[in-house]
């Protein structure tokens, strides 16, 4: 099956599609076979892990997106609250160093709520769509949405609570995050109104950092509260339509997690780290189809798997310049 | 879908029956994630609620698309980026917050804090709008339409009762700021470092951003040196009683509703305020 169809189907929630042995090449299932004969002992596997977490790599590419992400949001804030006009506006919509910006459901949600197009916003998007498609699409949510980084140090919160029991994870069916797309995107169809930017974490987090904090921010303390006691990383997994638009986007780019299954030793560990692991299924023994495997689309390349794989199994790509670079 | 043990190669898939559990399991799942669409879809539904029976509550930014009672192209049209509260010199755009429902984010004006003057000369605000909600068809303060200037209390009205004003209009430590041409023709200051001292009230009449700008079309130095603005329809002046002693501010065609008045008025609260409901166009 290709990545486009891949993707798409990860996007709209379906269940990963596990491979028949026939659909495995020869020497991918002699690799599998290999590997079955000499299983890594527990130990040894603790020791390459141990190693591992030790390595000074153990969180390169986190603290790069954490730097990252909070540059781009510094940006705004700097640039407005010093007046040095390089980055105005806020995520929904911005213009850096006199270039329009417009985030793309922002920008779905205004057209289909005012039916009308104005060329500032389609030269925005349009300028935004490019830079996503180099950029890997669903890069946005993992680098620049600033509801992700303290979504993700809330999932830390509720990673230990839960081992002590303290919290739960409910989880709910995948496809419920396409439903929520179709009925905003209907809702501002039909209401007029730009309904899902009432309780769109990212618009609100991105406008209190740089015009200062409101009553909104409750919102975002309740969305948190559940992820943290109730459901891990739910609005992220669950409910954001943005992180669908991005997705689609990233189907066509060419930046991309790749997997090489030789050297995996299907442990899991980076699927326990993922904010989408559905799109790692093909980590598990048996899933491979070739030597290396694309992620799909619904990946927000945000490289915690990266740096969690002791066997350097999952590397970043470039479709076209693996050459070069 | 078939299921196969996974990687073994087996000549015969056997096909899975659903186990009671795993029915109840999917049954579960399925109510969870409705009640997640419900609630949430709720959540956001709920932002409608601040738009029934306020329509046009609040004072919006010059060029706001809308008309008499409904501002909705305009909450549909604003991206909510705030780019237009950057650009405003005098800071007189606030973004609404989450009591405002599907308002929130979208760009008002609280005149009796901050107004508009259009010290910005070239409507920023408009000119900064990425999508239009400030419609780019306007090019002079004198063409928006922000709402319409009203004598709400003539008792509190300072002219009306014949008094004085002498001092700062708002007090000496309120933070309002207005451009002043004869103090900087560019950088607006604050309203208590421009004392007064009148015989009769005339704020409104003096400060209102129209008026000054019908005084300089007819002194010959039209605003930004553009004559084509020139010259806009009276917007307030103040009509003397019979007595001599007092006079009654009316408002006229040209007013553009950008609260300056409302803002400077020196009577608690305001004697004059900018009914959202009305413009020029639609009394
Ligand atoms: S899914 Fe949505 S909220 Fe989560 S990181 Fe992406 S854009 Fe942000
Ligand atoms: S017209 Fe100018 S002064 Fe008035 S609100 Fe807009 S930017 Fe501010
Ligand atoms: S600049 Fe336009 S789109 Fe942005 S907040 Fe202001 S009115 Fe809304
Ligand atoms: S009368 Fe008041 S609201 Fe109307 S244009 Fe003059 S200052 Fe503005």
């Amino acid at each position: 099956m290709s990545y486009f169809v891949d993707s798409l189907r990860q996007l709209a929630g379906l269940k990963p599609v596990k491979p028949t042995p026939e659909q495995i090449p020869i020497p991918i299932q002699l690799i599998y076979k290999e590997k079955r004969k000499t299983p890594l002992t527990r130990d040894a596997l603790q020791a390459v892990e141990a190693g591992h977490a030790r390595s000074p790599n153990r969180h390169k590419w986190r603290n790069r997106r954490w730097i990252t992400l909070i540059v781009v949001n510094l940006l705004f804030v700097v640039s407005y609250v010093l007046d040095v006009q390089l980055v105005e506006g806020a995520l929904t919509a911005s213009r850096v160093i006199g270039f329009h910006l417009a985030d793309l459901n922002s920008a779905l949600q205004v057209t289909l709520a005012y039916k009308h197009v104005v060329i500032n916003l389609l030269i925005g998007t349009l300028t935004v769509v490019v830079l996503w498609i180099l950029l890997g699409g669903r890069t946005f949510c993992s680098w620049v949405c600033p509801y992700h980084l303290v979504a993700e140090w809330a999932e830390s919160l509720h990673l230990w609570l839960a081992k002590h029991g303290w919290a739960i994870d409910i989880q709910f069916h995948r496809t419920v995050r396409a439903v929520f797309y179709v009925i905003f995107a209907l809702l501002a169809l039909l209401t007029g109104y730009t309904v899902f930017e009432t309780i769109s974490p990212t618009g609100i987090l991105s406008r209190a950092l740089i015009y200062g904090p409101g009553l909104a921010l409750l919102w975002i303390l309740a969305l948190l509260a559940v992820e943290v006691l109730l459901s891990r990383r739910a609005w992220c997994r669950y409910v954001c339509p943005i992180g669908i638009t991005y997705g689609l986007v990233g189907v066509f780019s060419p930046l991309r997690v790749q997997y090489k299954m030789q050297s995996c030793h299907h442990e899991g560990d980076c699927r326990s780290v993922c904010l989408v692991p559905h799109v790692l299924d093909v980590t598990i023994r048996g899933r491979a189809r070739g030597l290396a495997t694309d992620i799909g689309a619904d990946c927000t390349r945000c490289g915690l798997c990266v740096d969690i794989c002791p066997t350097s199994s999952l590397s970043f790509t470039y479709k076209g310049l693996e050459k070069v670079l | 879908m078939k299921e196969t043990p996974t990687g073994r190669p087996t000549p015969t898939p056997k096909p899975r029956r659903k186990t009671k559990k795993l029915r109840d399991q999917g049954r579960r799942e399925f109510l969870r994630s409705a009640a997640l669409l419900v609630g949430m879809v709720g959540a956001s539904l709920a932002g409608l609620i601040p738009l029934i029976g306020r329509a046009n509550a609040r004072l919006r930014p010059p060029g706001a698309l809308k008309d008499r009672l409904d501002e909705q192209e305009f909450l549909s049209a604003c991206i909510k980026c705030g780019q237009c509260v950057q650009v405003c010199p005098v800071e007189a755009i606030k973004l609404a917050d989450i009591d405002d429902g599907v308002g929130l984010g979208v760009p008002y004006i609280q005149a009796r804090d901050q107004s508009c003057d259009f010290s910005c000369d070239g409507l920023q605000c408009v000119l900064a709008c990425p999508t239009g909600a400030l419609t780019h068809d306007i090019d002079y303060p004198a063409e928006t339409r922000m709402g319409f200037a009203r004598l709400a209390r003539p008792g509190g009205c300072l002219a009306v009762r014949g008094l004085p004003l002498k001092g700062e209009a708002r007090g000496p430590d309120h933070p309002a700021l207005l451009r002043f041409e004869s103090v900087d023709r560019w950088t607006p200051i604050r309203l208590a470092e421009h004392p007064f001292d009148l015989p009769l009230c005339d704020l409104c009449v003096r400060l209102c951003p129209i008026e000054i700008r019908i005084t300089q079309c007819e002194a010959g130095t039209p605003p930004s040196g553009d004559p084509n603005q020139c010259p806009p329809l009276h917007a307030i002046r103040l009509e003397p009683k019979p007595d001599g002693l007092s006079a009654t501010p009316v408002v006229l065609d040209g007013c553009v509703g950008c609260g300056v008045c409302e803002m400077v008025c020196p009577a608690e609260p305001a004697a004059i305020v900018v009914d959202i409901h009305r413009s020029a166009d639609f009394q």
